[in-house]
């Protein structure tokens, strides 16, 4: 789960790292509060779970209240990749000397945390990476053993910080280290943690990503579920509690694990559809379940047809079946239906659904005819 | 002969007393697995179905001689219960509960490091089956031929399932199939698959199935390349997802380009591995080489 940058700083300060004094703010009116209080010269910040703020004018210095009304105005409502802003955080301005960065993420294949940190901050780092590697300095740290202040400082030395830099950054550095272990954080970045002109380093930005999984070490991460970007649909399957991920095509995919939804969504693809949807209904497909799932693609006006692909395991084929045919006789479906059903007593299921076929539900014996038969019906719909 | 796990493996089921572990436990001995003993530390001394309850892996260790351990407790008694096991002695611990943090399953790197004779296999994975032998998780057992010469190692458990029935549906036996799950730190990689494997004499060709994000179908490709001399299929899932979209599984999203199943296609490709293009794409070209064998 993404966080906006003013709940990044809070969750940041939590653990002793400086940012700026600031204030979120949802109204015109409560930007223009926050700018009394906190004195400006102050930056109009767009809290929006995208990149690109700055280009897209969701960043502005205001030296007065009245300029902070003014962009406080232009910038709530702004579309910013399809992210509307909703809030503002509202912080004192700071006098940059130098921007750098700092994170600490899961390096998968080394089974390691992975800090990385560069003199070169304020920019994309991945164009860093990319054009001057040896501009990040690189750590691996074993969770097991943690990280110490004095790697810290071998580590500092490394980037080759500005000397003026180096107390304040190892010390933000051992607190981003804590609090990514902590908060269980799939990612903690700062871009740019700044040296001020008056030498003190703080954390300008927020990127952090808390690990959804973790949530019942921390109940107050239930608040950042909410804010989360979805769209209609993809808020309507989470509320049903479906794995569901929105795309832009006309055929709508329900498929039982997540592996051979993705293998739909791609077959579908490959025989020249566009996939409207991932939908994983888990492992078995209950009437509850899949008439959840069918409702949900129902309500997506681009689809023109409907792909189920089931394969039984446990789940044998005729209770596969018999949850298709109760779902489809409590929710009233607009597209024509084609199903796939392979696995354990893939023939018995079939048989039952045989009665119910018709020019609106069709069954296929593979994948491939299946979906074929469903790109071929969305095409006809058009 | 099969990897990991075999005849003479004697499961403990921590969480056998839960309605998944119950479920589950008693499935896997229907279907002929050794299943010695189960924990829960408020039941020690009850018993499910004849199966004896002890309050930790070490307890059932010392009285029925088990050497794996199968884990089907919430998410967050995972840590301590893999602790548990791994103190208890065990050498093979399959986790199959799913929604373990990151932060937890990088702290599995103390196994390695205090206990380096155990395998961990998942979190969030189906398990592993030796078919005719021995089944761990919640594979469907007679959807698996016994007897060889495929050994299947997958990040996706229905697509797993997929591969072990369109084998079956073509005669075709399989040694071991171990779904290692899709979560961004698998206990059990590829690579230690395609190690174990290549020195199995019964297996005779594998079958690799990836998922998009991570590099671990990369970094298998270069062990295919440097280590295995038998052939080995391939499918990835994925192929279509869009940049930075989590499709179901942890592991499974891909960012700035890298992960991508076009890029682990072609590393694997280039390591000779034939790689099909759907689930039964890949089921053909694996019956092509069996008949060639």
């Amino acid at each position: 789960m993404d966080l906006f940058e003013y709940q990044g700083k809070l969750f940041f300060s939590r653990y002793g790292i400086p940012i700026s004094a600031g204030e979120v703010a949802f109204t015109v009116d409560e930007a223009v509060a926050a700018a009394e209080r906190l004195g400006c010269p102050v930056v109009v910040k767009a809290q929006v779970l995208t990149g690109g703020r700055g280009k897209a004018g969701g960043v502005k210095v205001a030296n007065s209240v009245d300029e902070v009304r003014t962009h406080a105005g232009n910038i709530l409502g702004l579309d910013i990749k399809g992210h509307v802003v909703g809030r503002l955080w509202i912080e004192q301005a700071s006098d940059i000397a130098r921007e750098y960065y700092a994170s600490f993420t899961l390096d998968r294949s080394a089974k390691q945390h992975l800090g990385m940190l560069s003199a070169q901050g304020g920019v994309d780092i991945e164009e860093v990476a990319a054009t001057d590697p040896d501009a990040i300095a690189k750590i691996h740290v074993d969770p097991v053993e943690g990280l110490t202040e004095a790697r810290c400082r071998e580590w500092v030395a490394a980037a080759n910080l500005d000397p003026e830099a180096v107390q304040g950054a190892v010390d933000i550095l051992v607190k981003l280290y804590e609090a990514y272990v902590d908060g269980d954080a799939d990612l903690c970045e700062i871009n740019p943690l700044i040296l001020t002109t008056d030498g003190v380093v703080k954390a300008l930005d927020a990127k952090v990503t808390v690990d959804a999984n973790a949530v019942f070490r921390h109940p107050d991460y239930e608040e950042y579920d909410a804010i989360q970007h979805r769209d209609e649909r993809e808020t309507a399957a989470h509320d049903k509690g479906l794995q569901y991920v929105g795309l832009d095509g006309t055929v709508g995919i329900i498929a039982n694990g997540a592996g051979l939804a993705m293998s739909t969504v791609d077959i579908v693809s490959q025989v020249g559809g566009t996939p409207a949807n991932f939908l994983d209904i888990g492992g078995g497909a209950n009437a509850d379940v899949m008439a959840g799932a069918l409702e949900v693609i129902n309500n997506d006006p681009k689809v023109q047809s409907i792909f189920i692909n089931i394969f039984g395991g446990i789940t044998k084929g005729e209770e596969v079946a018999n949850g298709i045919i109760a779902a489809l006789g409590r929710v009233q479906i607009d597209a024509p239906i084609v199903i796939r059903l392979d696995g354990t007593n893939a023939e018995l299921g079939r048989e039952l659904l045989q009665p119910h076929l018709s020019e609106t539900l069709q069954m296929q014996p593979t994948m491939i005819e299946a979906a074929r038969t469903a790109v071929a019906l969305a095409e006809g719909t058009k | 002969m099969s990897i990991f796990v075999d005849e003479n493996t004697k499961v403990v089921y921590q969480g056998l007393t839960g309605s998944q572990g119950r479920y589950y436990g008693l499935l896997n001995r229907e279907y002929g697995t050794q299943v010695v003993a189960g924990t829960n530390p408020k039941k020690a001394g009850e018993d499910i179905e004849g199966i004896p309850i002890f309050a930790t892996v070490g307890d059932a260790v010392a009285a029925t001689g088990a050497n794996a351990s199968c884990i089907f407790i919430p998410a967050p008694g995972v840590k301590a219960a893999v602790m548990d096991a791994a103190e208890g002695g065990v050498e093979f611990i399959v986790v199959i509960t799913e929604g373990v943090p990151a932060h937890d399953e990088a702290f599995y790197n103390r196994l390695k490091r205090d206990f380096p004779g155990v395998q961990l296999l998942g979190p969030n994975c189906p398990g592993i089956i030796s078919p005719g032998r021995c089944n761990i998780g919640i594979t469907a057992g007679h959807i698996a031929k016994p007897g060889g010469p495929v050994g299947i190692v997958s990040r996706s458990g229905t697509l797993t399932y997929q591969a072990l029935y369109e084998l079956q549906q073509k005669g075709i036996g399989v040694t071991t199939c171990v779904g290692i799950g899709g979560d961004p730190v698998p206990g059990t990689t590829f690579i230690d698959c395609l190690e174990r494997f290549e020195a199995d004499p019964e297996t005779k060709a594998i079958m690799m199935f990836g998922e998009i994000g991570g590099s671990a179908e990369e970094e298998a490709a270069a062990f295919i390349q440097a280590h295995v001399t038998k052939p080995v299929v391939s499918y990835i899932a994925g192929v279509t997802a869009p940049p930075g979209k989590k499709m179901g599984h942890a592991g499974a999203i891909i960012s700035g380009g890298k992960g991508t199943a076009d890029a682990k296609m072609d590393a694997l490709r280039a390591a000779g591995v034939k790689v099909g293009l759907n689930p039964t794409e890949a089921g053909e070209l694996m019956a092509g080489i069996v008949a060639g064998l």
